[in-house]
């Protein structure tokens, strides 16, 4: 309760909530605002956004409506960015907290597991994913969790690092709990707040991934993607900017909603830090 | 004689939303030249505060509300910045608690102190750097040379505050301020810091403001003492009189509360064991990749102890001495290299992990740190019935015994659904012996249950402590670095020294005559212990 | 000679990561469908069941999974990467013709971010809560949220199209025959928005952690010693919380390496920069997976020598490092 009044208070967190808000409530009202399949002819190619006032944000090259678009690409990223964000967290709180409470070489095998992939390029991993397993909308979101688990992986370790030491965990110990009972009954309720935070990083990084996988033309062609719109938008980009430029606004003001999401949360969870 | 530092009616406001609006209220004290004056209280009497305040260097949304601060005839709290920036270091300088924390990391400690000279005065580099080594050595650092270039994590906690000393008493300044300079050192350590700034203080002449929180520190240094609670001072006046006839009731309490070197008269102890140790080994090993710079220490080198049905077993050492390792062996937080372990006749070290949960029932632990010893996103009834829960009982009946136990150790029964945040050090405390209690244990581990604890609040739990000894029949093996705390529980005492046990036996016996060199200058080491000023405290 | 020791050893023991990539990326790509005889028969245009199987032979292809790991692993020790169908060359010759603007791109937006990083960090401490750290921490995040892509999109239409001040693609103008210090000149105009476009979201990131260390550091028992003593706010700065604050800032140069190799990827595509990131573009569009391999393997090791120089340079800024903490 104090937490969510905490958030409540800062006014870039506020920013972030209402813009956050707007582009769930584009994702959810796409179907009803527009009930046509966004990827198909609605009109002449490459009318200027205000130009024909049933496209309101003009028509691409192919003649598809770019808002229709806009609204059914806010589902895809949210989407992905849900889904590969959930699957990193999970991936990573299950690497670190094993890593981070065993110690040893438990910890030695995970965190060179962890160091490989972090050495990889992450964009150039995605690529051999999706070069290897294909490029519909589940082999990418998977792939784009998988490639994101490293860090939160290590900053779950962190934090288990500093609380297994700690005295009531010792106390649990001596109280005869067993190990798994300990890690996520008591360590984890207790490292979850900055894994929380550091979840809207890695959502925020989830759909600039797609977004260029998109661009490059390497995700799924079959579904409205900002970023594909952006590719297409290149072919173009001379004469009609306008193209590649509305679903740029969209991704960035997306990835800036979470990011701000993350921020107040951060602050809102981490009390020593506020008013600073 | 006139003073050289007044503070005048000082009064400093905390931010809205502090637990009370001021931090120091109308504190009026005087520093004269050649005087030390301790000024003494618990945490949060604002004694720290009125150190920040006279540098003008406190933490931001605290203020000067009201009063003065009038150094060399100058008031501190009207003058500027630049003013302010010559007096420090020069005129006042400071020194802290933490050495470790107080010196910047990444530079040698020869150029810390060098800097003093560099932003104060114009002297060339090689004239600095001979001065460096003059202070190195006044301050009785072994080879200035060497440590005048090394890091300060190179350094012990001991030559660190030497050299932060030097770094303070670099430009003769009028006025020292030591916040709480020993209270992160070792008993021994810190009876050699206490003799070198009390010697360095006769041949300067500094006068020296001296914060400190423990009594027997204040014997040991003071000139002059004043007390403070909440913000204010209660009393103050020469250390002979404030020691031994202290006027405030709040002094008195404070006074009363510091226990006697002296132990009670022996309590008759059982012939029959319930807890051995034999021969009880631990070494570790850090750092260091396949082998190479790896360094070892034996925390523990080949411990044997015994402690009688109902007797409380003192294990006094300074850190590093392995005293913490040995409890954490014991209940196996910490699995030993060697030795072995008999509670009641079973063999704590040879059971099966399953097993080795089951005996957790017999023998349980207290812990140190009031506040990282409570897991601090469950409710503290919770905490207390966890033990009986994991090993069976129903939570119902567990949350009812929660709330016996929490009647027996001196806590409200109906604050079983708060969260450990809502209580004070104490009280956690006294939650932590509750949630060891129980299970029914036969023996207790305490680790040093009190030394995070002020004064008056020490007494209390150690009180409580020897109470439930009694109604229990509890045996307990006693951590502790305070040999005064030691003096008051503990049946028998075993002295710990770098992962041995150098002498052991009945706490009286031990205390009084001790056999061992070491148990000796321990025991002259203890602030206000009578072999140090005949008189002053006991 | 202690520190470079203490690197070595961190080097050593990073040999072990790189050869579980190398397994895992194998393993990974005996899951594709196709190999490299696949490739290069659609390249003849298709062919007979005997030539496939004499080429699978010829490549040893026809072996076990492990024997092939085996081969693989022994021809990587030798530096052999093995050959491009596509290009008709060996993937290590293909490789030393794009790392050059690779690297180049690299430097540059990495010195633009950590230079800008630092300054706009400490800009922002000092002026924690008013309106010059607001205005920064403001950009950072937009910076942040910006997709690296569309920023060159959109700086191409502006900067290339509508202004003309810079080339909209490339490396340099290869007809107008330049050399020496012209060339020097036109390489790096070609460069410019390229490096802002990579540079911007490392710029937000290390712009946002130099912040967050200046303001820790400063709360740290040290500065109140150095204000103890006299100093200014500026020496204070200067002399004891900039070195503290800037360990985080240099760990994370090699924490992020990989990120910036992989973002060279879209970079250098928008901008059609011959480098390593378009080369692994065009190596997943044409199926090229020995090519592939070989540009991963490549990066690893890059990220693995940035990691030494960061060890080195963190080393020489903390004199902590060695002693066993």
């Amino acid at each position: 309760m104090r937490a969510i009044r905490a958030y409540l208070r800062g006014p870039a967190a506020m920013i972030g909530l209402v813009l956050l808000l707007a582009v769930i409530a584009m994702a959810l009202s796409a179907d009803w605002a527009y009930p046509r399949d966004p990827l198909s002819l609605a009109g002449r190619p490459l009318q200027w956004p205000g130009a024909n006032p049933r496209f309101l944000l003009g028509t691409d090259n192919s003649g598809r409506d770019i808002a229709a678009q806009i609204f059914h690409g806010a589902r895809i990223s949210l989407l992905i960015g849900l889904v590969a964000t959930g699957i990193a967290i999970l991936i990573g709180i299950v690497v670190g907290a094993l890593a981070g409470y065993h110690g040893g070489w438990v910890d030695d095998v995970l965190m060179r597991v962890t160091e490989a992939f972090q050495t990889l390029p992450n964009f150039l991993l995605l690529l051999v994913l999706v070069a290897v397993f294909g490029s519909d909308i589940t082999t990418v979101t998977v792939a784009i969790g998988v490639v994101s688990w490293p860090a939160p992986a290590r900053l779950t370790r962190a934090e288990f690092l500093s609380l297994r030491s700690r005295e009531f965990v010792e106390a649990c110990r001596t109280l005869g709990m067993g190990d798994m009972r300990i890690i996520f009954r008591e360590i984890l309720p207790n490292a979850l707040p900055p894994i929380i935070v550091y979840a809207s990083v890695v959502m925020a990084v989830a759909i600039l991934l797609e977004s260029a996988l998109a661009f490059l033309r390497l995700s799924d062609p079959n579904v409205a993607s900002w970023g594909n719109l952006i590719g297409l938008g290149r072919d173009v980009l001379r004469t009609q900017w306008y193209v590649s430029a509305i679903p740029g606004v969209a991704i960035l003001a997306t990835v800036l909603a979470v990011s701000l999401v993350g921020q107040g949360l951060n602050d809102a969870l981490n009390p020593r830090l506020r008013g600073r | 004689m006139s003073a050289l530092l007044r503070l005048d009616g000082l009064t400093v406001a905390l931010p809205p939303g502090a637990d009370r609006p001021h931090a120091l209220e109308g504190v009026t004290l005087e520093l004269h030249p050649h005087e030390v004056l301790c000024v003494v209280g618990e945490s949060g009497s604002g004694k720290s505060m009125a150190a920040s305040a006279i540098m003008r260097l406190l933490p931001p949304g605290v203020g000067i509300e009201a009063g003065r601060v009038v150094f060399d005839g100058q008031d501190l709290t009207e003058a500027d910045d630049a003013t302010m920036r010559a007096i420090r270091g020069a005129g006042i300088a400071m020194i802290f608690q933490e050495p470790m924390t107080a010196l910047n990391p990444l530079r040698s400690i020869g150029d810390q102190i060098g800097e003093m000279f560099r932003i104060h005065t114009a002297l060339p580099g090689s004239e600095i750097e001979a001065r460096v080594l003059t202070l190195l050595e006044e301050v009785r650092i072994p080879d200035p040379r060497l440590a005048a270039r090394a890091y300060p994590h190179q350094l012990s906690g001991g030559q660190r505050q030497r050299a932060m000393i030097a770094m303070a008493l670099a430009l003769d300044p009028k006025v020292l301020i030591a916040d709480e300079p020993t209270t992160a050192l070792d008993v021994t350590t810190q009876a050699q810091i206490l003799a070198l700034i009390r010697d360095l203080q006769h041949r300067r002449g500094t006068a020296v403001l001296f914060i400190t929180h423990d009594f027997g520190v204040v014997a040991e240094i003071a000139d002059r003492v004043a007390v403070m609670q909440h913000g204010r001072v209660v009393e103050q006046g020469p250390a002979v009189q404030v020691l031994e006839a202290p006027q405030h009731p709040y002094s008195q309490a404070l006074l009363a509360a510091v226990p006697p070197l002296g132990a009670p008269p022996p309590r008759p102890i059982a012939e029959e064991p319930i807890l051995v140790m034999e021969g009880l080994r631990k070494t570790y090993r850090t750092g260091g990749f396949l082998g190479r710079g790896a360094r070892v220490t034996q925390a523990l080198r080949g411990v044997s102890l015994v402690l009688p049905k109902g007797a409380t077993l003192g294990i006094v050492g300074e850190s590093g001495s392995g005293k913490s390792t040995l409890a954490r062996c014991i209940v196996r937080l910490i699995q030993p290299d060697g030795g072995a372990v008999h509670l009641a006749g079973i063999d704590l070290l040879g059971l099966k992990r399953r097993a080795m949960r089951q005996a957790t029932k017999r023998i349980q632990m207290v812990f140190q740190d009031p506040f990282g010893s409570l897991n601090p996103r469950r409710r503290v009834g919770e905490l207390v019935a966890q033990g009986p829960m994991v090993h069976g009982m129903p939570r119902r009946v567990a949350m009812a015994r929660a709330r016996e136990l929490f009647a027996l150790v001196g806590l409200d029964p109906a604050a079983t659904d708060r969260f450990p945040h809502e209580f004070s050090g104490g009280q956690r405390q006294r939650i932590g012996l509750a949630r060891a209690l129980a299970l029914e244990p036969d023996v207790l581990v305490a680790d040093e249950p009190v030394s995070a604890l002020d004064v008056s609040v020490q007494a209390q739990v150690l009180r409580l402590l020897a109470e439930l000894r009694a109604r229990l029949g509890l045996s307990i093996v006693f951590i502790t670095h305070d040999l005064r705390v030691a003096a008051q529980v503990c049946d028998l005492v075993a002295v710990m020294k770098d992962g041995e046990v150098v002498e052991q036996g009945p706490i009286g016996r031990v205390f009084t005559a001790p056999a061992h060199p070491y148990t000796q200058a321990l025991i002259a080491s203890v602030p206000g212990a009578p072999a140090a000023r005949p008189g002053a405290l006991l | 000679m202690r520190v470079l020791a203490l690197a070595g050893r961190r080097l050593a023991a990073s040999l072990p990561t790189l050869l579980i990539i190398l397994i895992g990326l194998f393993l990974l790509l005996q899951l594709a469908p196709g190999d490299t005889v696949d490739a290069l028969m659609a390249q003849m245009g298709g062919g007979s069941a005997e030539i496939a199987a004499d080429l699978r032979a010829f490549y040893g292809l026809d072996l076990s999974v492990p024997a092939q790991l085996g081969n693989y692993l022994w021809r990587l020790v030798r530096l052999d990467l093995g050959f491009s169908a596509i290009y008709g060359k060996p993937v290590a010759t293909v490789i030393l013709e794009r790392l050059p603007a690779t690297l180049l791109l690299m430097t540059a937006s990495l010195s633009f971010a950590f230079f800008f990083g630092l300054v706009l960090g400490v800009l922002a401490a000092r002026r924690v809560n008013r309106w010059p750290d607001t205005l920064i921490s403001t950009l950072g995040l937009v910076f942040y949220a910006t997709p690296s892509f569309w920023f060159g999109l959109m700086a191409i239409v502006l900067f290339a199209v509508h202004l003309q001040w810079l080339p909209a693609g490339g490396f340099e103008e290869v007809e107008a025959g330049l050399t020496g210090f012209a060339r020097m000149l036109d390489i790096a105009s070609h460069l410019v928005l390229p490096t802002l476009t990579l540079g911007l979201i490392f710029l937000a990131i290390y712009l946002r952690i130099m912040r967050a260390t200046m303001l820790e550091v400063l709360t740290l028992d040290f500065v109140r010693t150095a204000r103890a003593k006299g100093l200014d706010e500026t020496r204070v700065i200067t002399r004891h919380v900039l070195r503290n604050a800037l360990l985080p800032m240099v760990t994370l140069i090699g924490l992020q390496a990989g990120t910036m190799l992989g973002g060279s990827v879209v970079v250098e595509s928008v901008f059609s920069l011959p480098g390593l990131g378009r080369l692994a573009y065009e190596a997943v569009v044409q199926r090229d997976l020995n090519t592939l391999l070989g540009i991963v393997f490549v990066s690893a090791v890059l990220v693995i020598l940035v990691n030494f120089l960061v060890d080195l340079a963190y080393a020489r800024l903390d004199p902590r490092i060695g002693a066993g903490r």
